[in-house]
């Protein structure tokens, strides 16, 4: 079949609202969308295991202990689940992994800030995870068929994600005057920094359209925005705590929350590089691959060796 | 303290201070399979030690909760074997660590599936399904340590010489053990001794590597002496706790 | 050198009675590994009783390229189908 008229399957496949399988043709630029896309995503997952493996070994009861073992350990899992969907594009996660090491793929910059306190659990539970649950949910509905599949999958298990956050909110939030102090201390640390989650303003978002187009995206970073608003001002009520947001009111006549400017260039500068842990993500996440080469090389070496003496011995 | 409950301490600190190391592992693996795997196993003796401490607590009768015991006992009242302690060094010492230590515990879980202790042998034969799986993922990664390249092997036999001095210490008994064993409650880690030489010098022998013998060994574990890492192990795992006296969590 | 260890895909069977279903895929140095880490990685929340590891390499797929001469032949034989064949309605059940 010529161009043409693959564009033309492609097109109608989209139109449909049916799913482009690995095999099947897709423009290039689409191919590319999605490998950045879901690159960045998963370097996130990973990266995403640093700020909250940071206290894992100071968990102040052994059931919070468990609970953030298994949700850093869903983010290894959850990292693994889209390289496997980036991987059916024709890209190796070694070739993904390195772009991460080099600093040609991104990750979410919410992963640059430090968590100081350990209502920092809290806060991102609720908060950071709450507005990655609002951005994946209409990905479980992508035209990329892996991909929705690894969303799906990835969004059952995050519920418990968001919930153990706020519930661990509400108990520091109900518990004694340091550690409510604690708990808005560190809503006051995250709470901006999650809504600059949902990216750029419409207005200046430059690829929004495109993947509006090809189902990948399914709504606009503002409006994803506001949702999250509206959704974590009541929340913020039943915790007994305050959004740091002097502007923050509910205006009848839309149904929404309006809220005060963002900070944009704090966004800009965090993603050239200048946030507080850029350097530091980025030199463990190198450390914990390189220190792991040799491991690798020792099982790719032993398969090798186990599989000549099966063939010596056939 | 009652002596099945000291008892019941011992096994709980044992796996309560191993998954503190491994917990370490966090986001440091060789690869995120891996992590997951390793994290997979600290949540499985994060779960022994629970209910091994809620047990004790029980049994002493003055209110302690697990929480109390993980965080507010110092240093000298913890009973776990030296060998859990350890720093992880590489990844050939965490997996010889496993090793020597998973199946230690597989065969004191293995016969504790017999005692007399209704609790005891409940928490033992859930446990026991766990460390299976422990000792064949050490037992699989030894043997491709040992056995894939010259480095690997290198350091897979250097982890199995810095953890060997441990091992004497995981066999000791004492009158405590003694009583509880000829009672029928707890297995006498004496017992078990010669399965677990058996087992070990097996993957040893397939995975190309030697059996050390040591210059020293360590001791005191059980009565709460240990090495200088412990205190560091402690102050990171309690700090925060203790911070705040009387907070709920 | 590059040791990037081969993909494998994962089937797993959710429970007994039911068939193995794809779930997702993983890198792992041989098969033995690989069972491991599946069962690691994908039955963390008791999602299965059994599993299968194939090499992503091993598998023969159809094309998309021979869609139409694949499947399209058959939608032209209704008659395969139950309800191509009217009955009366008396009869009750068949």
């Amino acid at each position: 079949m010529d161009e043409t008229a693959l564009q033309r399957d492609f097109d109608a496949t989209i139109d449909a609202d049916d799913r482009i399988e690995p095999r099947d043709w897709m423009p290039d630029a689409y191919r590319q969308t999605l490998i950045r896309q879901i690159a960045q995503h998963a370097h996130s997952e990973i990266i995403g295991m640093q700020p909250e493996g940071n206290w894992i070994t100071r968990a102040p009861s052994l059931k919070r202990k468990a609970i953030l073992m298994a949700k850093v350990q869903d983010e290894a899992g959850h990292g693994l689940y889209l390289y496997s969907a980036a991987e059916t594009l024709g890209v190796s996660r070694d070739e993904l992994l390195d772009k991460l090491h080099t600093g040609r793929q991104r990750y979410s910059s919410i992963f640059n800030y430090p968590t100081i306190t350990w209502a920092d659990m809290g806060a991102i539970g609720w908060l950071v995870d709450g507005a990655a649950i609002m951005n994946q949910v209409p990905l479980c509905r992508c035209s990329y068929g892996p991909y929705a599949r690894a969303m799906i999958r990835i969004c059952k298990e995050e519920s418990f994600h968001q919930r153990q956050g706020f519930e661990l909110l509400l108990t520091l939030s109900n518990g004694t005057a340091e550690q409510k102090a604690m708990a808005q201390d560190a809503v006051n640390r995250w709470w901006w920094p999650s809504l600059m989650m949902f990216g750029p303003p419409d207005s200046e978002s430059t690829h929004s359209e495109q993947s509006m187009r090809w189902g990948i995206k399914r709504f606009s970073n503002d409006e994803l925005r506001q949702r999250f608003v509206d959704a974590s001002v009541p929340q913020a009520e039943i915790l007994g705590l305050t959004l740091p947001d002097p502007q923050l009111r509910f205006n009848s006549e839309t149904g929404h929350y309006e809220y005060g400017d963002i900070d944009w260039s704090e966004f800009k500068r965090i993603l050239a590089g200048d946030g507080p842990c850029n350097a530091q993500r980025m030199a463990h996440r190198v450390k914990a691959h390189t220190d792991g080469a040799w491991v690798r090389e020792a099982a790719a070496a032993y398969a090798d060796k186990r599989a000549a003496r099966e063939e010596g011995a056939a | 303290m009652i002596p099945l409950a000291t008892y019941a301490l011992r096994l709980g600190d044992d796996a309560l201070v191993l998954t503190q190391r491994l917990s370490e592992w966090s986001s440091r693996a060789p690869e995120l399979e891996e992590d997951v795997a390793l994290t997979n196993i600290g949540l499985d003796l994060l779960g022994q030690a629970r209910v091994l401490l809620s047990y004790a607590g029980e049994l002493e009768g003055e209110g302690r909760t697990e929480d109390d015991l993980a965080y507010l006992r110092d240093e000298r009242e913890f009973t776990n074997v030296q060998l859990v302690e350890q720093p992880n060094g590489d990844f050939g010492v965490t997996i010889a660590r496993q090793l020597l230590f998973s199946v230690y515990q597989l065969l004191v879980y293995g016969d504790l599936r017999a005692s007399s202790d209704p609790t005891l042998a409940a928490v033992a034969g859930k446990a026991v399904k766990e460390v299976a799986y422990h000792v064949d993922h050490a037992e699989q990664w030894t043997r491709r340590l040992g056995d894939g390249t010259e480095e690997s092997h290198d350091r897979m036999q250097a982890g199995i010489d810095a953890m060997w001095p441990f091992v004497a210490e995981l066999f000791e008994s004492d009158d405590l053990v003694a009583e509880l064993a000829a009672a029928g409650v707890a297995v006498d880690p004496a017992s078990v001794q010669a399965e677990w030489d058996r087992r070990v010098d097996a993957v040893l022998a397939d995975a190309t590597l030697t059996r050390p013998t040591p210059t020293w060994r360590a001791r005191g574990g059980r009565s709460g002496v240990h090495s200088e890492h412990m205190g560091f192990l402690l102050a990171e795992m309690q700090h925060l706790h203790r911070s705040h006296p009387g907070a709920t969590w | 050198m590059s040791s990037e260890w081969p993909l494998w895909e994962v089937f797993v069977r959710s429970r007994r009675g039911l068939s193995h279903v794809h779930s997702g895929s993983l890198h792992a140095p041989d098969a033995e590994l690989a069972l491991r880490n599946a069962r690691d990685l994908y039955t963390r929340r008791q999602e299965g009783v059994s599993i299968w590891v194939v090499r992503a390499d091993d598998i023969t797929a159809s094309s998309p390229d021979e869609k139409d001469p694949f499947f399209e032949t058959a939608s032209d034989k209704p008659y395969r189908h139950p309800t191509f064949y009217e009955l009366p309605d008396e009869l009750a059940h068949m």
